[in-house]
């Protein structure tokens, strides 16, 4: 295991949809001062903010981790349910089950998901249902 | 083409008084799904929609857009639009529809995302 440089985690709550984007606006921000910038930074900040948004739509609330390695940036998502019941499914381009509410507002695309894997150097997923599901992303850096 | 351009060709209104007007266009688009819109999302670009919640601020901050195109008249929520003057994001405000708004960038040499 690498040393790890940065470690910070955010709080999400379900169904904030005033604040949400703000804890990926900070994180951005966190990564931007400490050197990080280009298409890199631009991939993590879509990554984040699609889990953000879906720990806002669709968990009952969970953390985001942003951690940083000499080599890489780690993006934890962790929510505490309901979890999803078919992965494959929820991976698909198109696939939501998003609130009405949530599709007013223009989310539920089914993009997130594959947007954060298209993203991301390195990717996983995994979850239970009635127990929750937790999301790794990795973003490669380059030493400046 | 800087913002303050593209609001004289399209007629339209900006709406934050602390925007950057000065920002170069470097494409334009037109989507109301956010996450279709964080997939082709590109610094400096002009993006038209009908979306009025605070979300299309955000995702606009986070692209670091040059400007938000609200059309056909919709309206900022409160909330919008204080986030966009917090942010220094501009809204321009316009009557036209995001196909008449794309129709006339795309005739000023304004391209379309490139991937
Ligand atoms: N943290 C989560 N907890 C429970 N279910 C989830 C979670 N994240 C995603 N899902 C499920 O996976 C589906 C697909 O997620 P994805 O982010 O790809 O699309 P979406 O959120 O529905 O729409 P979009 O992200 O385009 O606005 C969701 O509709 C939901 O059913
Ligand atoms: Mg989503």
């Amino acid at each position: 295991m690498e040393s790890t440089i940065l470690k910070n985690t955010y709080e999400i709550n379900a169904g904030e949809f005033q604040t949400a984007g703000d804890v990926s606006a900070n994180i951005k921000r966190k990564l931007k001062q400490i050197g990080i910038g280009g298409t890199v930074l631009r991939r993590i900040a879509v990554a984040s903010y699609e889990a953000e948004l879906n720990l806002i739509i669709h968990s009952h609330g969970g953390k985001l981790t942003l951690e940083m390695t000499p080599s890489s940036i780690i993006l934890t998502s962790a929510d505490v349910g309901p979890g999803i019941p078919d992965l494959s499914k929820a991976m698909q381009e198109g696939y939501s089950t998003a609130s009405e509410e949530a599709r007013d507002l223009g989310f539920g695309a089914g993009m997130g998901l594959p947007n954060m894997k298209r993203n991301a150097d390195g990717f996983s997923i995994e979850s239970e249902v009635g127990k929750g599901t937790t999301i790794q992303m990795r973003f490669d850096v380059k030493d400046a | 083409m800087k913002v303050s351009e593209l609001m004289e060709l399209i007629g339209a209104t900006n709406l934050n008084p602390e925007a950057n007007l000065d920002t170069e266009i470097t494409c334009g688009y037109s989507c109301d799904l956010l996450s279709w819109v964080l997939a082709h999302g590109k610094a400096g670009m002009a993006w038209c929609t009908v979306q009025t919640h605070v979300n299309v601020i955000a995702v606009s901050v986070l692209m670091e857009m040059a400007c938000v195109i609200l059309v056909e008249g919709v309206e900022p929520e409160p909330a919008s639009l204080k986030k966009a003057i917090d942010e220094e994001m501009p809204i321009l405000a316009t009557n036209k529809t995001a196909y008449e708004v794309c129709v006339l960038m795309g005739q000023a040499g304004v391209l379309p995302p490139a991937e």
